[in-house]
């Protein structure tokens, strides 16, 4: 399926790094033709957005499953899919295997295992997994916690000029802890970590990447400490950034009373001191990349006791609504929301899209950020409706979602 | 059998129902004071019948229990059978290593066929935090708690509160709340699901408490719970007029979180030497089993005028009956309690 007739969106607000400009756009053969103040050419498909907000489709960066209903509710154009699946993705016939499982209108840009069976002993075949479609490389839901490895992953995928992106959670403070500790988990009789394993984690990784001049990419930091050693590394100009999922900029631990297992993540949600520090990170650019961590689990996985449901909330369709709350607090603006769920995620993967430029793919979502609905877990496109914000009034839907030029 | 019962003050709890508008027994968390008062009250009762020759009262007669122990235990398990039994319930047991828990069902599943049995009352005893929550989402019976995870364990909150009552009554105090009283928690406070309801318990009904453990076995943010926190015993001892030892795990424990048993025992050991540091006429307690020449040694688990531990255990038995006999008032229709349902907990919140 490739686009054949040109479509022009007119009558849109464009939303593009610079900001928000009243215009069309114009899309060929799958591509970004031209935007702005243009006119429908003859022969042109015309669509009048009416006034809708003509936004890059956004490129979701970590996904645990490929759940293209979800997706595409929720705007999303690109997934990059996580190492985690059964097998994982370690070898490369798997890595090409899920790169084309989201074709045509999902794609689907699976992260290399950094190790073996993501057991954090030995390197996977990372240049083998390039060649077949990696574009970056992952260490999965686990930290690695062999420090010299870590050296050797870093300098290698340097080599490769793949990020790395990883999960930061020092694992031994962790071990099976299911919260973080505190009055909630202390009330609940959870077993739970101190938050600061995640500094401790970041901080050797930040040293690591300074070390090696590698590219890391934290996937999901949610603590004040740990975003004041990624803002400093980011002073002395080391190449890390630093991703978040809207459950840590919008709940804290408060939200796990009662054992309520939607609210189990990896990492665990925060306390409100550490909630505030995240949006603060989002509003100083020291967070460059909002991803939904889409994990749909079922009953089997997620109602069982507490210490025993798997984490994880199927983000998919809530990750732009979630995202708008930041615009309407003032903490950032449209742009860059835009940004922070688009063009940085498709920057740190190399990819030809995540901003309406000529040229780029043409990834586009027409939305309407002031519809209102509610967030009902028995009405989810995604498989699996365990997400913590049911019942949660939202604003902000995807109209028409446009992949590669073609409407899906 | 006539049993001279304990009249409540007039005015110290609703009427009827409404003095335990509770379906579930799931934590001491879930209770307001006057709810902890009621059942205490309640067990004055059974307490007298334990004590005559003929320990049967008919209020059951009837009725299926099931105790369904997911984690072994012996005294609890005992313990709630004979309350069970001397109300004249049918109790069963049942035990995880019996049960096709083994086989992989679920805990739903389980919870499900536990309740195509048409129990009147299930007590569940769970190795997971928020397991019995879980179950009692599940089934139409009154749901007790006996123990889950490192959460909560109820009925000892209970059982220690009137095993302390009775002891301060026989020293002359006339107050049946404890306001004011000292009380240490000593042991591993973290893993202790015996402390949380403790705690919960014993600061609704106005005790003072401290909590002293070694720093990794102390809960982050305990002080929250309105206790003091300390690592050192003596300092938590300093006045204390009731001293409740904890059991240490130590199979789990030495080495990872405290270096020996017989170094935990050199610091927090409750010795003879040590207990004069407490008020002069310090009870000791324990939930037992008792780890002798660990957490607390013989002469002071043996003293008479001071330990109470065998006395908790008979409360035990007590304050299981009452559990079971109120919980099931509303399945029997008791005058002034069947038309006031007892809302669960956790039947809206959970999916």
């Amino acid at each position: 399926m490739k686009q054949i007739t040109p479509l022009t969106i007119t009558g849109g607000k464009l939303v593009t790094p610079e900001g928000v400009t009243e215009g069309s756009i114009r899309l060929v053969d799958g591509l970004i033709e031209t935007l702005g103040d243009i006119k429908p050419q003859d022969g042109d498909e015309v669509l009048n957005a009416k006034g809708a907000l003509i936004t890059p489709g956004l490129v979701d960066l970590g996904v645990f499953t490929v759940d293209k209903s979800a997706c595409h509710f929720g705007g999303i154009t690109r997934v990059a899919l996580m190492p985690d699946q059964a097998p994982p993705l370690d070898y490369r016939a798997r890595i090409q295997y899920a790169a084309y499982s989201g074709k045509p209108d999902l794609w689907v840009h699976p992260f290399a295992a950094a190790t073996r069976g993501l057991d954090g002993r030995d390197l996977a075949e990372i240049a083998m997994m390039k060649d077949a479609g990696a574009r970056a490389v992952a260490t999965g839901r686990q930290w690695i916690a062999d420090s010299g490895l870590m050296l050797r992953l870093l300098r290698y995928a340097a080599m490769l000029d793949l990020v790395v992106v990883t999960h930061a959670e020092d694992a031994a403070i962790v071990g099976e802890a299911a919260a973080t500790a505190g009055e909630m988990a202390t009330r609940l009789g959870l077993p739970a970590a101190p938050a600061e394993a995640e500094a401790l984690a970041v901080g050797r990784d930040v040293a690591l990447a300074e070390l090696t001049g590698a590219r890391v990419h934290f996937r999901q930091v949610t603590t004040r400490a740990a975003l004041d050693l990624i803002r400093a590394a980011k002073g002395r100009g080391v190449n890390v950034t630093a991703g978040i999922t809207p459950a840590h900029f919008m709940l804290s631990d408060l939200a796990t009373v009662d054992f309520r297992t939607f609210a189990r993540m990896s990492p665990p949600l925060r306390n409100e001191e550490d909630r505030k520090a995240v949006i603060e990170a989002i509003g100083d650019d020291t967070i460059d990349v909002i991803a939904s961590g889409h994990d749909p689990r079922g009953p089997e996985d997620k109602r069982l006791p507490f210490g025993d449901a798997a984490p994880g909330m199927a983000g998919a369709e809530t990750l732009l609504p979630l995202t708008l709350t930041l615009v309407r607090d003032g903490v950032i603006d449209i742009a860059r929301a835009l940004e922070l769920l688009a063009t940085n995620p498709a920057k740190l993967l190399n990819a030809p899209a995540g901003s309406l430029a000529s040229g780029r793919e043409a990834d586009v979502a027409l939305v309407d950020p002031q519809k209102p609905w509610i967030v009902d877990t028995r009405k989810m496109a995604a498989s699996a409706g365990n997400t913590p914000f049911d019942g949660q009034p939202v604003q902000g839907r995807v109209l028409v979602l446009l992949k590669g030029g073609m409407r899906v | 059998m006539t049993l001279s019962k304990i009249p409540p003050a007039s005015g110290r709890y609703p009427a009827g129902g409404l003095a335990f508008p509770h379906r579930d027994l799931l934590g001491i968390g879930q209770l307001e004071r006057h709810e902890i008062m009621f059942l205490l009250d309640e067990a004055e009762q059974w307490v007298e019948l334990n004590r005559q020759p003929s320990k049967h009262a008919d209020a059951l007669t009837g009725l299926t229990i099931i105790n369904a122990f997911f984690e072994n235990s012996t005294r609890t398990l005992l313990s709630f059978e004979i309350a069970g039994k001397r109300l004249g319930a049918d109790v069963v047991n049942m035990h995880a290593a019996q049960s096709s828990v083994k086989k992989g069902e679920t805990l739903i599943d389980t919870a499900i066929t536990l309740n195509a049995m048409r129990a009147d009352a299930i007590v569940i005893r769970h190795g997971s935090s928020g397991a019995v929550a879980l179950i009692a989402s599940k089934v139409d019976c009154p749901v007790l708690n006996a123990g889950d995870g490192q959460h909560e364990h109820p009925t000892q909150g209970l059982l220690d509160a009137l095993a302390l009552r009775h002891a301060l009554r026989k020293r002359g105090e006339t107050a049946d709340d404890f306001t004011g009283l000292k009380v240490t928690i000593c042991g591993d406070i973290l893993h202790s699901r015996v402390a949380r309801s403790n705690i919960l318990c014993l600061t609704a009904l106005g005790a003072d408490v401290t909590c002293c453990a070694p720093p990794g076995l102390m809960p982050e943010g305990i002080e929250a719970m309105g206790v003091k926190a300390t690592h050192k015993f003596e300092d938590a001892l300093e006045g204390a007029e009731v001293i409740m030892m904890l059991r240490l795990q130590t199979e789990r424990m030495e080495g990872q979180f405290i270096p020996s048993a017989r170094e935990y025992h050199h610091l927090y050991g409750l010795t003879q030497e040590r207990l004069v540091l407490a008020a002069d006429d310090a009870l000791v307690m324990h939930p037992g089993p008792m780890n002798r020449g660990v957490e607390i040694d013989s002469e002071v688990a043996d003293m008479l005028d001071r330990s109470i531990i065998t006395r908790q255990v008979e409360m035990g038995v007590a304050i299981r009956m009452a559990c079971l006999e109120v919980l099931t008032r509303r399945g029997r229709g008791v005058e002034g309690w069947a038309d006031t349902p007892g809302t669960s907990q956790t039947g809206e919140t959970w999916i």
